[in-house]
Formats: C-alpha cells, sequence, structure tokens
C-alpha cells in the first residue's frame, strides 16, 4: 500500500489533463458486455462509474408470466457458468414453501453437480484472471480439465452448460452407472492441474507483482458494499453460508472455508481473493469425495416431483453460497402455479457495485485485475 | 434473537411507527413499518447492540396492486440471525427514505428498484436508471405496464 | 567497400547486384517470418498441450501462408477522423526501421549487404525510427487506447535501449570494434571464445566472464522490451488497452506490424547471436566452419533466440507499466552499468 500512496502523491504534484475512456461494451477483458467509464489522469485511475444494463433481459418480468417450473431455464441464464448452483436456492425455495423433503440421495447429487460446477467456475475465474494479467496458458489448462467436468454434468443433464437438472423435488434423471468413478477420476485431475497453476501462475513472481497490494478490499467495506463469496472471504470474513447455514446435507462433510490470509500481500487484495477460489477447488474436491462414499445407491431421484406445482401463499427468501457468492431468491407466491414477483439477488450483481470504491488510485492495468478479481458474470448482473 | 425479540425492542423504541410483526406459515417472519421511519429504524437495526445487522442481504420493491412495497432482507454476521422489514408506500406518492448511507449495498438495489417499479428514494445520491437506458419511459416491472411500441425508432417488442 | 559479400566477389558491383543484395534479406524476412508464425502457433500449442493448427497442410504447416492470405483480403480500414496521411504511413515507417536493421546483419562470413564500420551504432539509430513509426499510428488512430499505447511504447523502447546500448557498447570495448563482421571474426575458434564467456584471450578473461553473463542476460530482457513481447507487451497489452498502438489497423495494415514485430525479434535475437554467441562462427572450432556453414550456424542460433522468446511468451504474465520502468532503470540500468565499467577496467589494466 505503501507503494501507491507514494505515487498518488507524486502524480498529484503534476498539473495534467484527466482523459475519460470508455471500457467496454466491447473489450477484451470486462468478461461480458459491461461498460465501465474510466477517468485516468495519464495512467492513475481517478473515477470509475458502472454502466450496466447491456445484457439486460427483464428476467424477473418474464418470470411472472411463466409456471414455477418453467422458470428453472431460464435461471440457468444469469449465472452461465454455474448454472448447477444457481438452480438449488430457486428449487431450495419452492421445497420450504411446498414442504417437500427431497430424498438423500437427490441431496447428495445436488451436493456433487453444484461442487462440480462451483470448480468449473473457479477454474474460469482463476484461468480468466491469470489472462486478465497476460498469463495465457494457465487459461487453456484449465479449460482442458474444465471439459471432464462438463462431460459428467452433459451426461448427467443433457447439457454441456445450462443443466435445467434441478426439479422441485428431486432431479430430471438418475445418475449414470460410471458416475462415481469418473467424478473421482475428475477430482484427481483437478487436484493434478491445481498443483502445476501454483507453480505456473499463482507463485510467479510478476504475478505476485502485479495483483497483490492491488484492490485492496477491507473486511468493513466488504460487508458493508453486500460482498459474499470469494470476495468476502478474500478479506478476511469467514462467511459461507454452506457451513453457516448448512443447508442441505453440508453439515455432514468435513471440510475448510478457505479465508484470505495475506502470506502474499495484504488480506483482501487481489491476489488473496484470487487465492481464495483456488484453496476452494481442493474442499470442493473433498466435499466431493465425501459425498459420493455417503450416497446411497438405492432410491429414485424422481420419485418426489410434483406434476404441477401450487404455491400457497407466502413468501421467501432463500439463498445459497454460490462460487460468486450468494445468490438469493425472494419469491412471493399468490396462490398459483405463477409467481407474484421473483427477485433474483446475484452475487455478481453486488460484488461489482464495489469497484468504483476499491479501484480509485490505481493504475489504468490495475483496474483490469480489480475487474478480473471480482470474477463477475454478466448474466447474472443484468438478468 | 428471534423476530418477536426484535420486533418487541423496535416497538419500544419507534412505538407505532412500527406496524406490525407477521408470522405466518410459508413466510419469513417480517416486521412492517410506516415508510417514513424506515431510515431511522433501520439505523437503529444496524447499530443498536444485541441487533447488528450489518449485512443487507436484498432489497426488493414489489408491486402489491394498489400499493408498491419494498421488502429489507437484512443479516447480522455477527449474531448470525435475520430479519425482513417491510414497508408500503403508495402509488401516487411512492417515496421511501434512502437506506444508502447505512449499507452502500442498497445503492444499486434502490437504483434497481426505481428503474423497475418506479419508487423514489430519498437520499439517495445518485438516483438514476440502473438496467434499463438511462432515457427510458416507464417501469416494467409494475403490473399496469404497457411497453412502448418503439425506443428511439426501433420497434420494442 | 570491405569484401564482405559474396554477390559483389561473383557478379562485381552494379545496379543489379545492389538489387540483389538488398532482396535478399527481404526474402529472408519473409520466409522466416512466416517460419516464426508457424512457430509460434505450434510452440504455444505444445506448451498448452495443444496440437495447434492442422487442417492447412500437413501437420498444418502452411497455416501462417494461409494467415497472410486472410490479412490481405480483409478490409482496409481507415477510421474517419484519423489523421489520414500519417495513419496510413505509419505501418510502412515501422516496417522500415525493422527492416533497415537488416543491412548490417553478419548472415555468414561472405554475406553482410553493408559491411559498414559503426554497424552496432547504426543498428540502434535505426532501431529508433520503429519508435516514430509507432506514435505516429498511435496519434493518427484518434483512439484513446491507441494513444495510450503508442505513449507507453515509446516510454519503453527509449529506457530499454539504454541497458540494451550499454550491453553492446561493453562488448564493443572487448572486441575494439563497432563492425558486426570484426566483432564476429574475433569470436573464430572454440565456443569459450565467444563474447558470452569472456571473448577470445587468456586465463585472465575469468574476471570478466560473470559481467559478460549478466550483460548478456541484461540484453536479453531489454531487447524483449524493446520489441514488445511479454512480460513486456504493455504497449499491447490485450487486457487493458485492446491492442494499444495498432487497435485501428486491419488488413494488410496489420499485416505490416506483425511483420515489423517478428523482424524485429529476429534483428535483437541476431545482435544477440552476433556479440554474445559467436555470430557466423561454428562453436566447435573449425567442425562445420565456412561461409555456407556460417550462415547455417548464424540462423539457427538467432532462431533459438527467437524460440526462448516465443517460450517466455506463453509462460509469463505481464509487467505493469510502472514496474516495467522500474526493472529498465532501477535493476538493469546499474546492472549493466557496472559490468561496462568492469570491462573497460579489465581492458585498460590488460
Amino acid at each position: 500500500m505503501s507503494e501507491i500512496k507514494r505515487m498518488d502523491l507524486e502524480y498529484s504534484q503534476l498539473d495534467s489533463d484527466r482523459m475519460r475512456i470508455n471500457v467496454g461494451p466491447q473489450h477484451p477483458s470486462t468478461h461480458g458486455v459491461l461498460r465501465l467509464e474510466v477517468e485516468v489522469d495519464g495512467e492513475i485511475v481517478t473515477e470509475v462509474v458502472p454502466h450496466l444494463g447491456y445484457l439486460h433481459r427483464s428476467f424477473e418480468k418474464h418470470c411472472e408470466r411463466m409456471t414455477y417450473q418453467q422458470i428453472i431455464p431460464y435461471i440457468d441464464r444469469m449465472d452461465y457458468i454455474s448454472a448447477m448452483n444457481n438452480e438449488w436456492p430457486y428449487v431450495m425455495a419452492l421445497e420450504k414453501m411446498l414442504d417437500i423433503k427431497v430424498p438423500e440421495k437427490v441431496e447428495y447429487l445436488r451436493v456433487i453437480v453444484s461442487e462440480l460446477n462451483r470448480i468449473a467456475n473457479h477454474q474460469i475465474a482463476v484461468a480468466t484472471f491469470g489472462l486478465d494479467a497476460g498469463a495465457f496458458t494457465p487459461f487453456l489448462f484449465y479449460f482442458r480439465d474444465r471439459e471432464y467436468i462438463i462431460w459428467i454434468l452433459e451426461k448427467l443433464s443433457g447439457a454441456r452448460l445450462l443443466y435445467n437438472y434441478f426439479r422441485v423435488g428431486g432431479m430430471a434423471a438418475d445418475i449414470y452407472p460410471t458416475f462415481k468413478q469418473e467424478v473421482l477420476d475428475v477430482v484427481a485431475k483437478v487436484r493434478k492441474t491445481n498443483a502445476e497453476i501454483m507453480n505456473l501462475l499463482i507463485y510467479n513472481s510478476i504475478f505476485i507483482k502485479r495483483t497483490a497490494h492491488v484492490g485492496i478490499l477491507t473486511p468493513e467495506v466488504a460487508i458493508n458494499y453486500g460482498c459474499s463469496g470469494p470476495v468476502l472471504r478474500g478479506s478476511g470474513v469467514a462467511h459461507d453460508l454452506r457451513r453457516d447455514e448448512a443447508y442441505s446435507v453440508y453439515d455432514r462433510f468435513d471440510f475448510e472455508v478457505p479465508v484470505g490470509k495475506g502470506e502474499v500481500g495484504v488480506v483482501g487484495d487481489s491476489w488473496n481473493r484470487n487465492m481464495v477460489r483456488v484453496n476452494e477447488m481442493e474442499q470442493s474436491c473433498r466435499i466431493i469425495e465425501q459425498a459420493i462414499a455417503q450416497m446411497p445407491d438405492e432410491g429414485d431421484v424422481t420419485a418426489l416431483i410434483p406434476k404441477r406445482i401450487k404455491i400457497p401463499k407466502g413468501e421467501v427468501y432463500m439463498r445459497a453460497e454460490n462460487p460468486k457468492g450468494d445468490l438469493g431468491f425472494y419469491i412471493v407466491s399468490n396462490g398459483t402455479d405463477k409467481p407474484e414477483r421473483l427477485k433474483a439477488r446475484g452475487a455478481s450483481f453486488v460484488n461489482l457495485s464495489v469497484i468504483p470504491e476499491i479501484s480509485k488510485g490505481y493504475m489504468f492495468a490495475d483496474l483490469i485485475l480489480i475487474l478480473g478479481s471480482i470474477d463477475i458474470v454478466l448474466g447474472e448482473v443484468d438478468r | 434473537m428471534s423476530p418477536q425479540e426484535i420486533y418487541e425492542k423496535l416497538k419500544k423504541d419507534f412505538g407505532d411507527l412500527v406496524t406490525e410483526l407477521v408470522d405466518v406459515p410459508q413466510t419469513d417472519p417480517y416486521i412492517r413499518v410506516q415508510p417514513s421511519a424506515v431510515f431511522d429504524i433501520c439505523h437503529s437495526l444496524r447499530d443498536d447492540a444485541g441487533l447488528e445487522f450489518d449485512y443487507l442481504m436484498s432489497l426488493s420493491g414489489t408491486d402489491l396492486g394498489e400499493q408498491l412495497g419494498v421488502v429489507y432482507h437484512l443479516y447480522s454476521m455477527h449474531h448470525r440471525h435475520k430479519i425482513v422489514i417491510k414497508t408500503e408506500v403508495s402509488k401516487e406518492n411512492p417515496l421511501v427514505p434512502s437506506v444508502e448511507r447505512l449499507w452502500r449495498s442498497a445503492d444499486w438495489h434502490e437504483r434497481e428498484a426505481w428503474d423497475l417499479l418506479g419508487i423514489r428514494f430519498d437520499g439517495h445520491h445518485n438516483h438514476i436508471r440502473i438496467l434499463l437506458p438511462y432515457d427510458w419511459e416507464g417501469h416494467p416491472l409494475r403490473k399496469d405496464y404497457q411497453a412502448p411500441e418503439t425506443y428511439h425508432g426501433m420497434k420494442v417488442s | 567497400m570491405e569484401k564482405t559479400n559474396f554477390i559483389w566477389d561473383m557478379f562485381g558491383t552494379n545496379i543489379w547486384t545492389v538489387l540483389a543484395v538488398i532482396s535478399l534479406p527481404l526474402l529472408f524476412v519473409l520466409v522466416y517470418a512466416l517460419i516464426a508464425i508457424l512457430a509460434e502457433l505450434k510452440v504455444s500449442a505444445w506448451i498448452q498441450e495443444r496440437v495447434g493448427p492442422m487442417r492447412t497442410g500437413p501437420y498444418g504447416i502452411l497455416q501462417p501462408i494461409a494467415e497472410v492470405v486472410k490479412l490481405i483480403q480483409k478490409e482496409d480500414i481507415t477510421p474517419d477522423l484519423s489523421s489520414k496521411l500519417l495513419y496510413n504511413l505509419a505501418p510502412f515507417i515501422i516496417f522500415t526501421g525493422a527492416y533497415a536493421a537488416f543491412a548490417v546483419i553478419p548472415f555468414s562470413e561472405a554475406f553482410v549487404p553493408a559491411g559498414i564500420d559503426v554497424g552496432l551504432f547504426y543498428v540502434f539509430a535505426i532501431g529508433s525510427i520503429s519508435a516514430m513509426g509507432i506514435v505516429m499510428g498511435g496519434w493518427a488512430s484518434n483512439n484513446k487506447y491507441s494513444l495510450m499505447g503508442a505513449m507507453r511504447s515509446v516510454s519503453q523502447l527509449i529506457s530499454y535501449e539504454i541497458p540494451a546500448a550499454l550491453a553492446v557498447l561493453s562488448i564493443v570495448v572487448l572486441a575494439s570494434s563497432m563492425n558486426m563482421q570484426e566483432i564476429s571474426r574475433a569470436q573464430t575458434g572454440w565456443f569459450w571464445n565467444w563474447f558470452i564467456f569472456g571473448g577470445p584471450g587468456d586465463w585472465t578473461k575469468v574476471w570478466v566472464v560473470p559481467f559478460t553473463l549478466a550483460l548478456a542476460i541484461t540484453y536479453f530482457i531489454a531487447s524483449l522490451a524493446e520489441t514488445n513481447r511479454v512480460p513486456f507487451d504493455i504497449p499491447e497489452g490485450e487486457s487493458e488497452l485492446v491492442a494499444g498502438f495498432h487497435t485501428e489497423y486491419s488488413g494488410m495494415k496489420f499485416a505490416m506490424f506483425f511483420f515489423a514485430e517478428y523482424a524485429n525479434m529476429f534483428v535483437v535475437a541476431a545482435i544477440l547471436t552476433t556479440i554474445f554467441l559467436g555470430g557466423w562462427n561454428s562453436p566447435f572450432g573449425d567442425f562445420m566452419q565456412g561461409p555456407w556453414w556460417g550462415a547455417m550456424w548464424f540462423i539457427s542460433k538467432s532462431f533459438f533466440i527467437v524460440l526462448i522468446q516465443i517460450w517466455i511468451r506463453w509462460t509469463l504474465p505481464r509487467y505493469r507499466v510502472d514496474q516495467l520502468m522500474y526493472l529498465g532503470w532501477k535493476v538493469l540500468l546499474p546492472v549493466a552499468l557496472v559490468c561496462f565499467l568492469a570491462i573497460s577496467l579489465f581492458v585498460m589494466i590488460k
């Protein structure tokens, strides 16, 4: 931090014109159609104004005209990187309102697919973060591995990206015979690549120079801005709904909640946020291994799925730990088969709002890295 | 603290401004408050010992037919308890005090509620649309919303 | 003119031989650029456990030709509000700057296009022309990203020219010549006569070996920065500046930048080869020594350096602009200066 401050002082002595640059909506590293209006003083960022809405698809308005089952594929399209995780809080909210207790096997299957999807999401997040820093090779290493995860999810659900796999009261399809073995193989692959990436990217001295002490987010600011997921944990706040609220069967697994420790840089900087994701992949691997071991073989995952869903009057806010943070659904039911109001509180939307706060005073190149370390997906920001 | 305890504490401090505690099946228990007192109540919810709701999970606007509603979902990182605060305003004058100064996460949520439902937040520092174009007319999440035929000469469908 | 050119030896000096001498390096640059593009594609593929392009020709070896054909066919876009003359001129100036440096590169003991006595000085002088082209292109594009890229690029070029020049100067002191052919000739013999190992001489040269080694590394790092290669590709830093100074260029003009970059890569590799790695000399004394073998040695040594550049590109992330300046001014420059003084002292005492 001291380095940054010194730079600030020196530059403030100079009287120079400020330049406004539009970063996006078409730019290689805004991770989608985000537009940042950036004011720079030479290379120093003095102001960032995000402009959203380039991917706004009226998700909430659409939901009011669709039955509860029809909404599930739409939810996939919010955070399209981790579609499995997205569906879970929604389905969970409806199950809570309908008072359905899903079978054990379904719970374990949900844990496994969600954790697999979490690994896939973090792989993309770390990979694109490396790409923002200019390292291309880790990106492809991760994409190679992600393919194996996608193959498993494809065999389960029939889709590679937008799965539409969760159902109220169950899952769309049962597992296939070699499922467990394939999942364990993938876990081994994920671990191997992560060990490789540690040397290639994470502890690379240039990468550390670029990301440590950059975009420092203090825990107070993070909580006040409503940050969640790795962004909040990178600031040292051990908040993980899988442990704190222990929905589903997460209370049966032994896993840690990785937080930013500041082993490199300081707690809350971009390096630590990224490191949380790398560590979470390992924790997800542990959860998957335990879930595979505990998962019952018998049981029909489709047995309890109701044909028609009519939710009794009421309203529920349900959130779950998504790879990007807390994804919450506020569902108001008016007693019919369509929701009266459905509000999605996307983690990316809230996490992105902290960008203007933490990127001031850093260099223009740092802004891109800070944005990368937040790990947003515009489908969820704009909905 | 349980919702009942929170309600009693708020009732003691704010009297009639806190209307009721609703705890019915299929619903998260919520406290209904008068719109004019939203900021003060939220302030005490955030800062009072024992409450310390430092995390605004979600702020949603709703169209209740006759009225517009604003729902605050609060969480405390410290005590790990939750509460839902609800308030209702008329459609003619939908003015609610902004809680953006308490929780910065409310900034974009309030802009979204203004954008999609037309609820105005008093005291918000940057009260502009967020998801729709800045010159869009109307608030689409209202039940009586009619989509315009064209936008800058482009067909809207 | 010195007899260092087999074409003039064979056919005398007339307009046709001059044209031949000029166009021989051009032919070489074109062929080399195609090979370098293929190498970049394939090496990156191997590093990333891919197979790379496989469809055009056997193992995709015709891919660079396809890329060039694609670039030729593309629409040539000139932004409306750009400064047209400068915008159109810039790519050619940059390529000229890169190509002009080939004039003094000693490909073999029997071929150097122009064997002038101040060859190294000339290379550095002519290398700065591309900085002019970059500013021209960046400013004339009327694009903020281009302008920022151009400014970064020039500051980088200037900063890194100093350590590079100091490294070269030290070797000039050791060889007491600026003629690249002379420098190559001084390193004849086994590979321990190369300047990276202190140059020719008796055992006293062990005192300078650490300095020459450090200089070779310094020069290599500085040359990466001068050619805008990773980890110093900040002027074109894709993640922030889209494509830097050539954001607005398309089609053939973009291809010119592309060729100039690859030509520059070869130029710096060739200088490194000449002053540190013995130029066209065989590493094993008289074994495979001679004009034709010399060209082979020279090109393969240079190409090896180019391969290292490619290897680094696909391994490392990118520096930030202030960190780059820090490295240039506060690390490389003092190192180069100390080495230069030490070598000068050594030469004086000897």
